[in-house]
């Protein structure tokens, strides 16, 4: 087997070595009842040329040649190949997370520098060296809040993205943390009517995404202040990162759960993503996951370490602040690269070129007899629709063009069925966005 | 440097300062296509909500600056790529780049969760195979691919079984750990709502039974067992353990973490294990990328398929394959999406290379870890005597008579061109030398990692202060942990510009 670099005879030697006749006998502690005495039931080996052969199958039987107007929490951006140059390195994709902090400068160092630009982005104070996905971000930032507040009630936003919600109430199931939704209003942001009634204080957080799963954007100071007046806090949820380009950054929260994939990394059907935790220096110590370091080794030069380790479970077992040992080192080495190559003017005219083509795409829909858009609050590069036929019938149509369609809210909405979430990036060109609007306005014109 | 040293020798590496220390205002590194539409007017369109300039702080640098920084910054890394990477536990194997490929392929790498799934039936046989093949593998009924990292498979695991006894009348209060376990165990079941009970090793190493029966009780939902144990060792009893839990209708719990040892040759499944997680970027070797991304599934016997997270993937009678979400009884989500799919694809890859042979690897494994344990006995003490399977575990016992510890022979060990071996665990052994050196290292690799530790435990007799102190050769020495803890620096703000020059100036002395 060519990644197994042992010849016959060296086998042997090493067996003779050890003082053992075959290598069964290595496996004695096996209860022999218990040993497999064929080979597993698995396919055959295969080359590399075979390997590449079965994916390159399987790829083709996906979405290659469609254009897509999806987001809803996955979006689609322009990435270089410098990204994923650094991040075939062997010395970053093949090591392992930087315990040893002598032969580990590079992870720990660009750590470093992650968990600036993430500071700079979301405008809050410390960020960790990332988390498994915005969702358990989010879900991470409601149990740092309710570590810090001692309270068992949070209140979170209808428009939160309902993965994210769902995964919430997952964790929370357990840990005795009750979890309300709170709803929206016209303009499709927070109903702050409906927040006051339900805020009491017994509650640990408020939480809202913003731009939320609607695309819109939510004032986020007033709600600061309500949740402050009650001793909670308030958690804010992003997964479009690529709005803090443009958008005034949650400063405003006490603590940040975002998702970084719009940041440099494939939609990869669903994973693997990047997930942020940024907060206020005062809660560092309920923070969870990894955190590197500044210091300084024997001889006085600057060196970074893997730091407040005694909150994290390899050290505090049962006590830790969560289980999680793992961050998403790679992935947020690609966003940390992907962020320098697009620099500070690059992220501006990025986030600029979003806006554009998302109010050229609504302008174009509009002019489509019986649609209209459904909220009224600024967005960045996702908006809500209504039509005047059901959105799936709507995206079959589109499907047929090799379009795919945007998302149908009604699956997740009950109360929004003939509502659409569309996405429009930078990638999608304007004679597409023209193309997806000429044959909705076709399906409308079609006899029902 | 010492002439004992064979596999390493010093060489130039640059210097390198923070990205926001070389940045001015101007440069850039990515130039965006011409914008096809009118250009929005943002301070209209986005109201207050408008963030009045670009990001302060943020770099600005041109392509080359980018890339000269990142591989400057990649070779203060030690990687499997340059060799030996003992970490016991961790399973640091060769991580095959045809995986690489295919998981960067166009319609794999580009396809969104959410597109129809007549339009991802690729997607989803990829994710059927890898299922297939693992419930193969592990001998259970029913597996989910969901869990983003092994903790995550804890997680979902013992929401399972939560779940399980939720519906046979009471969720029951306690998870029992043995003492060898690793700390994630016991952090996973309070998050599951549980208490933590500890459960003994006897003087071989293996489960305490008589310890065991005493705490195994109607109270109890489980027992998390490691198996082969931290200590490398497989636990026999294992059938038994079975027994006895089932008995009160505990449920067993496998942390799959060691699977390197078992692949091909054993099936928890058959061992009587009820559920378990496996770490693709241990065993399945999906590469750790300095801390992640991982993969956590878990696999499980028929009894807890009502509660499994979703979407779960089905087959149709058409052939077709869909995920359904809606399933009465399930735990919920425990991630967004359909689980680390990029990293499903890796590990699926690098099952199809081996086939069935991937019982080789195994045998290989466990091989290596017994030459290094021959090659090592007498050397250095070896507190558990029964057969190592995939890792041994020494201590330092002898060592410290001279005053040096685990950690600075581990650090010692650095100067000699390998990664360390496991320094903190298992917690059983006091100054623990847990080695794992896989399936992956050449005979030749572990003759040259005998003669590094046994020149290393020359050393700490015969020049204590030089393991003391070590490494010596690295870039830069040992970090001062302590006052990164004291007053944390987590973030670089500009005031703190002022220090490059005197970084670089003691960093150059050094040479």
């Amino acid at each position: 087997m060519r990644y197994l670099p042992k010849s016959p005879a060296e086998r042997e030697e090493m067996l003779a070595a050890v003082g053992v006749k075959s290598i069964k006998d290595l496996f004695s502690t096996i209860p022999e009842a218990y040993r497999l005495n064929a080979p597993l039931n698995l396919p055959a080996a295969m080359s590399e040329t075979e390997v590449i052969d079965y994916f390159q199958q399987r790829a083709s039987e996906n979405s290659v040649g469609y254009t897509s107007f999806l987001g809803a929490g996955v979006y689609n951006h322009l990435r270089s190949v410098v990204t994923d140059t650094v991040l075939q390195r062997g010395e970053f994709l093949t090591s392992y997370t930087p315990y040893q902090a002598e032969i580990s400068q590079g992870t720990l160092q660009a750590i470093f520098e992650f968990q600036t630009m993430m500071c700079q982005l979301t405008g809050q104070e410390v960020a960790n060296a990332s988390m498994y996905d915005g969702s358990t971000a989010a879900t991470e930032a409601v149990l740092m809040a309710e570590r810090l507040t001692n309270r068992r009630r949070v209140l979170v936003a209808r428009s939160l993205h309902p993965e994210y919600r769902d995964v919430l109430k997952t964790y929370a199931k357990n840990s005795g943390l009750r979890v309300e939704e709170i709803g929206y209003t016209a303009a499709g942001t927070l109903d702050s009517k409906g927040l006051q009634a339900a805020l009491r204080e017994d509650v640990c957080a408020v939480v809202v995404q913003s731009p939320n799963f609607f695309g819109a954007i939510e004032t986020l100071a007033p709600l600061a202040e309500t949740a402050h007046q009650c001793g909670a806090l308030l958690v804010v949820a992003v997964t479009e990162a690529v709005s803090l380009g443009i958008v005034r950054p949650p400063s405003e929260a006490d603590i940040v759960g975002m998702e970084a994939q719009s940041l440099g990394l494939a939609p990869s059907y669903g994973g693997p993503f990047v997930g942020v935790i940024a907060s206020r220096e005062k809660y560092v110590r309920q923070m969870p996951g990894r955190l590197a370091g500044q210091t300084t080794d024997l001889e006085g030069r600057r060196g970074f370490v893997l730091t407040l380790a005694t909150r994290e479970q390899h050290i505090r077992r049962e006590k830790a602040t969560s289980n999680i040992c793992t961050n998403q080192a790679l992935c947020a080495l690609a966003a940390t690269v992907h962020l320098t190559l697009l620099g500070k003017e690059g992220l501006r005219e990025l986030a600029q070129q979003n806006l554009s083509k998302a109010q050229f795409a609504l302008k174009t829909l509009e002019k489509i007899p019986g649609v209209r858009r459904t909220f009224t609050a600024p967005f960045f590069n996702e908006f809500t629709v209504e039509l005047p036929r059901s959105v799936k019938m709507i995206n079959d149509e589109l499907l047929r063009e090799k379009i795919v369609g945007p998302f149908v809210l009604g699956t997740a909405y009950p109360e929004l069925t003939k509502h659409a979430l569309v996405c429009v990036t930078e990638t999608t060109s304007r004679s597409e966005i023209e193309r997806f609007a000429a044959t909705i306005k076709r399906a409308l014109e079609q006899p029902l | 440097m010492s002439n004992h040293i064979k596999k390493a020798v010093r060489h130039i590496v640059q210097n390198e300062g923070l990205i926001f220390e070389k940045s001015s205002p101007g440069k850039r590194a990515f130039d965006l296509p011409p914008l096809d539409v009118p250009a929005a007017d943002a301070p209209k369109t986005l109201g207050e909500s408008y963030r009045r300039e670009g990001v302060a702080g943020f770099p600005e640098v041109s392509e080359i600056e980018v890339l000269r920084h990142f591989t400057r910054l990649s070779t203060w890394n030690y990687a499997i790529d340059l060799g030996m990477y003992p970490l016991g536990s961790c399973t640091m194997k060769y991580n095959p780049r045809v995986n690489e490929y295919v998981a960067r392929l166009s319609g794999i790498a580009t396809e969104h969760p959410y597109q129809p799934q007549e339009l991802s039936q690729g997607c989803l046989k990829i994710l059927q195979l890898l299922e297939k093949c693992l419930l193969e593998i592990t001998g259970m009924d029913v597996v989910t691919l969901q869990p983003a990292a092994g903790a995550q498979g804890e997680l979902t695991g013992l929401l399972l079984i939560r779940a399980y006894h939720q519906a046979h009348g009471n969720p029951r209060k306690k998870v029992l750990i043995p003492d060898s376990a690793h700390g994630t165990n016991p952090a996973t079941a309070v998050i599951a709502g549980y208490e933590v009970q500890n459960i003994k090793s006897d003087a071989a190493g293996q489960i305490d039974m008589a310890h065991l029966r005493e705490h195994v009780t109607s109270d109890v939902a489980a027992l998390m067992l490691t198996n082969p144990s931290t200590l490398g060792i497989f636990e026999q009893q294992i059938p038994e353990i079975g027994e006895i839990l089932h008995a009160q209708g505990v449920l067993l719990y496998m942390d799959g973490a060691n699977m390197n040892a078992l692949t091909g040759v054993t099936r928890p499944g058959d061992l009587g294990v009820d559920v378990m997680h496996l770490n693709l970027h241990k065993t399945f070797s999906t590469p750790h990328g300095g801390g992640g991304p991982g993969a956590g599934p878990v696999a499980m016997k028929k009894i807890l398929e009502p509660y499994l997270p979703v979407p779960v993937l089905v087959e149709k009678e058409s052939g077709k394959l869909t995920l359904d979400f809606h399933r009465k009884e399930s735990i919920g989500k425990v991630k967004a999406f359909n689980g680390n799919f990029g990293v499903l694809v890796r590990a699926l890859a690098y099952i199809l290379a081996y086939g069935p042979g991937i019982r080789q690897a195994t045998e290989d494994a466990v091989l290596n870890a017994n030459y290094i344990r021959k090659g090592l006995e007498g050397v250095y003490d070896l507190p558990y005597t029964r057969p190592s399977m995939h890792e041994v575990v020494f201590s330092d016992a002898i060592q410290k008579k001279n005053g040096v510890n685990t950690t600075d022979i581990a650090k010692r060990l650095i100067d000699y061109g390998f990664h360390p071996y496991t320094t903190a665990f298992p917690l059983i052994v006091p100054g623990a030398l847990m080695i794992e050196p896989t399936e992956s290292e050449s005979k030749e690799e572990c003759d040259l990692f005998i003669d590094a530790m046994k020149c290393i435990a020359a050393e700490a007799q015969a020049t204590p202060e030089l393991v003391k102190t070590a490494p010596h050769n690295t870039r830069i020495r040992r970090l001062d942990e302590v006052a990164a803890a004291r007053k944390p620096v987590l973030r670089w703000k500009p005031a703190e510009k002022r220090s490059k020059a005197a970084d670089l100036s003691s960093a150059q002395a050094s040479f």
